[in-house]
């Protein structure tokens, strides 16, 4: 089957990593994302805020097609990647995920040793070059290399749960994305492990596109360059995260920001 | 630069994945259609010797005289007996365990011997009521030895299903009836018990309709197969469906076969009328939680 | 003003002691059935093994105890009952599994609550019924497929245990694999895996102890299987791997001996106890064990 090529790189705008198009996403009847276009600029951190339900966990998962797997969902307007539409009939959900990864709001380490966590996502795409050498550098990437080199052969659930998050984004790195697409990454964990996944994100930013999502303000504050702030599946306002922190234009941002709702 | 260091083959993959797909269709289909030709190929033996005279008739060694009246009522008399003792037994074992078993020792060994009793082959049930109801006890060769010996055949499955209804039955309850007075046995009289009924009446069916298919744990007890007369008291000799099945199926003239298909429809008819009655129950069950 | 009597009523109280006590009875029955099977099987058993030395029953390649010449070596009867035993897990063991993972991991919510009442339709037949279809349509089919198949053979006595217990390695099989978190599903998705490779490769090995629970209690059903194989698979013990051939299993000869007219308490009748004590011993082992992996499999996701 003849599927679009994502390496096609015609139509490709130098600094734009993600782009939406008037993006609506439906559960039955109901819009949980509601027409909603911005860009993701190339090697920045995007955090996207705001109350819980209001649809920035779903806004993301159009970015890598993970909302295919919910059936009731309904995805409408483009996601452009590359001058591609994500969501045009001809484009494999699955090539997809390669090129755009994901981290999750819990750590979801395979029930596997630490080694072949970061090894299935090589196998399953046909890495060319050597495993160990890959896995090394992915997990040295996550900053998990000199906890873990000596116990590759371990279960990945002996891990703690910073530990075992970082396993995820090394996983997630080993098959070379452009794009990190991160739901949550840090709520399940405590402050200490929180701020080690937080210098991570500032570090990924050389060389990989971030979007994140975060129910933590100051964790929107610390790591972005631009924050989008949602509401009820609308996007309220987005911009320069310095900018937006310290003087929103729109009164609803003010008034979350300020911690009057939310 | 990733085009030249990972080499996805995502159209190889996508094939295999189509194939192992189709093949787990088939293994559903397989069963599907091994349903389909059973029950056709039971049908097409056993149809035409469905009649009234069939089902009013005793057995006999003359395939056009013989009829399953004996068997019939042999398995009535087995459900209503194996019902009266497993029904106390199970729900007074589940009561125990979910209201009133201290959490010892003892009660872990009762659960985990109930877990360990439904994997027994049945036939070691039938060695069991062979030594202890039919010669210990001196119940013979009669219906109550071979209700007893299914009886403990079906009590953890009578045991588990009431377990469960009753786990689901909301403390608050309890709490409410203790409030007002009411002892433990009060409690669960007249609230836990009503409450859990629809799932413990659930239970029971299924343990039935397992009781009601069982061959091998009565004969072992030694049920007759040639059984002219209807039983009248729980002492009686007897003869139940399957067994009569088994007697004609075990028999080389095919006169004989097709005379077990006949049966063997009668004996699922009954337990489809029971199954749907479970099923029902059981709706109905989860719909007022 | 009668003074506050807050003393216990002894009738109710002994009404409901008399109470607990009674429910104690019914929840110690179980364990009674279990003493009572122990102890028939070995007291009956030991007045066969007086005159049978242990060894000669554990390693006799010959079982022929209504013959004149009398042999008690039962390897015949096990080889018979691990043959039916291996065909069948050799049918169910794929279709059960493979059937689960489509319940589990391809069909829409409509299409399992459509197929699931079929599989306990299945697995609700009585054996009985199991063994009728053996011999009237397994066995001609397997005869008009290979001539030289005898009426009872061990080959259609393994076909249809291997239908018959499909449901139960599907059903529990895919208990285990529903029982994985959908957050692995999403982990393998997210690295672009495909379906397939989601399910073979993360959710199977994932519920792995879980499916080895379902099998191993599969084979101890297989193996206390009884009027099925006797019907199909008949009464000859012998050491074959020969499916095609007539052979016995430890059940089906309990059987057969129950349905004789051999007298209570000699030698040839005491010989069920000793056959029902190894099946009894064999199915208790595998139970244990498969229970043994099944709470391996909750502690990790429960």
């Amino acid at each position: 089957m003849a599927t679009k090529d994502l390496r096609d790189r015609s139509g490709d705008a130098p600094d734009i990593a993600l782009e939406t198009r008037a993006l609506s996403v439906y559960y039955g009847e109901s819009a949980a994302v509601n027409d909603i276009s911005l860009t993701i600029p190339r090697n920045r951190v995007v955090a996207f805020i705001g109350p819980s339900g209001c649809g920035k966990s779903t806004f993301l998962r159009c970015f890598n097609r993970m909302n295919d797997l919910i059936p009731a969902a309904r995805v409408e307007g483009e996601v452009l990647f590359r001058g591609t539409n994500l969501y045009a009939h001809d484009v494999d959900a699955v090539e997809v995920r390669r090129r755009i990864g994901m981290v999750f709001q819990k750590p979801n380490p395979f029930p596997k040793t630490i080694y072949e966590n970061i090894a299935f996502g090589l196998r399953i795409n046909g890495f060319q070059g050597k495993l160990d050498e890959q896995v090394e550098h992915s997990l040295r990437s996550a900053a998990l290399w000199d906890e873990v080199k000596d116990r590759l052969q371990e279960s990945a659930l002996e891990l703690s749960g910073g530990q075992q998050q970082r396993l995820c984004i090394a996983r997630a790195l080993a098959i070379e994305p452009e794009i990190l697409l991160m739901d949550e990454p840090a709520s399940a964990l405590d402050p200490i492990a929180t701020g080690k996944i937080e210098d991570l994100i500032r570090d990924l930013r050389e060389d990989y596109t971030i979007v994140i999502v975060t129910h933590n303000m100051q964790q929107a504050a610390r790591v972005s360059d631009y924050t989008a702030f949602l509401y009820l599946g609308e996007l309220i306002e987005y911009g320069d995260t310095d900018r937006l922190f310290t003087n929103p234009r729109e009164e609803r941002t003010e008034q979350y920001i300020t911690g009057r709702f939310g | 630069m990733s085009g030249e260091r990972f080499r996805p083959a995502r159209d190889r993959r996508r094939r295999v994945g189509a194939i192992f797909r189709m093949v787990c269709l088939v293994s559903i289909g397989f069963s599907m259609l091994v349903l389909a030709i059973l029950l056709v190929d039971v049908a097409r033996d056993g149809l035409h010797w469905l009649s009234w005279d069939f089902l009013a008739r005793y057995p006999s060694r003359i395939p056009e005289r013989a009829g399953i009246k004996s068997a019939i009522l042999g398995s009535l008399w087995m459900m209503g007996l194996t019902a009266a003792i497993s029904f106390p037994l199970g729900v007074g074992a589940a009561i125990y365990l979910e209201e009133y078993a201290p959490r010892n020792w003892l009660t872990r060994l009762l659960q985990t011997n109930i877990g360990n009793l439904a994997g027994v082959p049945s036939i070691v049930y039938g060695i069991l009521g062979l030594a202890i109801f039919v010669r210990f006890f001196g119940f013979g060769r009669s219906l109550l030895a071979g209700a007893a010996t299914l009886a403990l055949l079906v009590l953890p499955v009578v045991i588990v299903a009431s377990q469960e209804a009753l786990k689901a039955v909301p403390s608050s309850l309890r709490e409410a009836s203790y409030g007002l007075g009411a002892t433990k046995w009060q409690t669960i009289r007249h609230h836990v018990l009503p409450m859990a009924l629809p799932g413990i009446l659930t239970g029971m069916i299924l343990s039935l309709s397992r009781a009601i298919g069982e061959t091998a744990p009565l004969i072992m007890i030694g049920a007759l197969t040639f059984i002219a007369f209807s039983p009248t008291s729980p002492m009686d000799p007897f003869t139940v469906l399957p067994i009569q099945i088994f007697n004609w199926t075990s028999k080389p003239q095919a006169e004989f076969h097709d005379l077990a298909a006949g049966a063997i429809i009668v004996l699922l008819v009954v337990l489809l009328v029971m199954n749907t009655g479970a099923i029902l129950l059981r709706n109905k069950f989860q719909k007022r939680f | 003003m009668t003074p506050l009597d807050l003393g216990h009523r002894a009738s109710r109280r002994w009404g409901e002691r008399l109470i607990a006590l009674l429910l104690f009875g019914c929840g110690i029955i179980s364990v009674l059935t279990t003493v009572g099977i122990v102890v028939v099987l070995v007291t009956e058993s030991a007045g066969f093994f007086r005159e049978i030395p242990i060894a000669e029953f554990l390693t006799g390649t010959r079982w022929s105890p209504m013959y004149s010449e009398q042999h008690f070596g039962i390897l015949p009867l096990l080889n018979g009952t691990l043959l039916i035993a291996a065909g069948s897990m050799l049918i169910a063991l794929p279709v059960g599994l493979t059937s689960a993972i489509y319940l589990s991991e391809y069909a829409s919510p409509k299409v399992r609550a459509a197929i699931k009442p079929i599989l306990e339709i299945l697995a609700g037949i009585p054996t009985v019924v199991y063994g009728y279809f053996a011999l009237t349509f397994i066995t001609p089919l397997l005869r008009t497929a290979f001539p030289g198949t005898g009426i009872f053979n061990a080959a259609s006595g393994a076909i249809v245990v291997g239908i018959m217990i499909i449901p139960m390695i599907a059903s529990l099989s895919e208990d285990a694999l529903n029982a994985v978190p959908l957050s692995l599903r999403e982990a393998a998705y997210g690295l672009g895996a495909t379906q397939f490779e989601v399910s073979t490769r993360v959710v199977v090995p994932a519920a792995l102890s879980g499916i080895v629970a379902s099998f191993i209690l599969a084979i101890s059903r297989a193996i206390g299987e009884t009027m099925a194989v006797t019907l199909a698979a008949g009464a000859t013990p012998k050491m074959t791997l020969n499916f095609l051939e007539s052979i016995q299993t430890m059940t089906a000869y309990i059987v057969q001996v129950s349905l004789g007219e051999t007298p209570h308490g000699t030698l040839e009748y005491r010989t069920i106890f000793a056959v029902g004590l190894v099946l009894f011993f064999i199915t208790l082992a595998m139970n244990l064990l498969g229970q043994q992996f099944t709470r391996r499999f909750r502690e990790v996701y429960e």
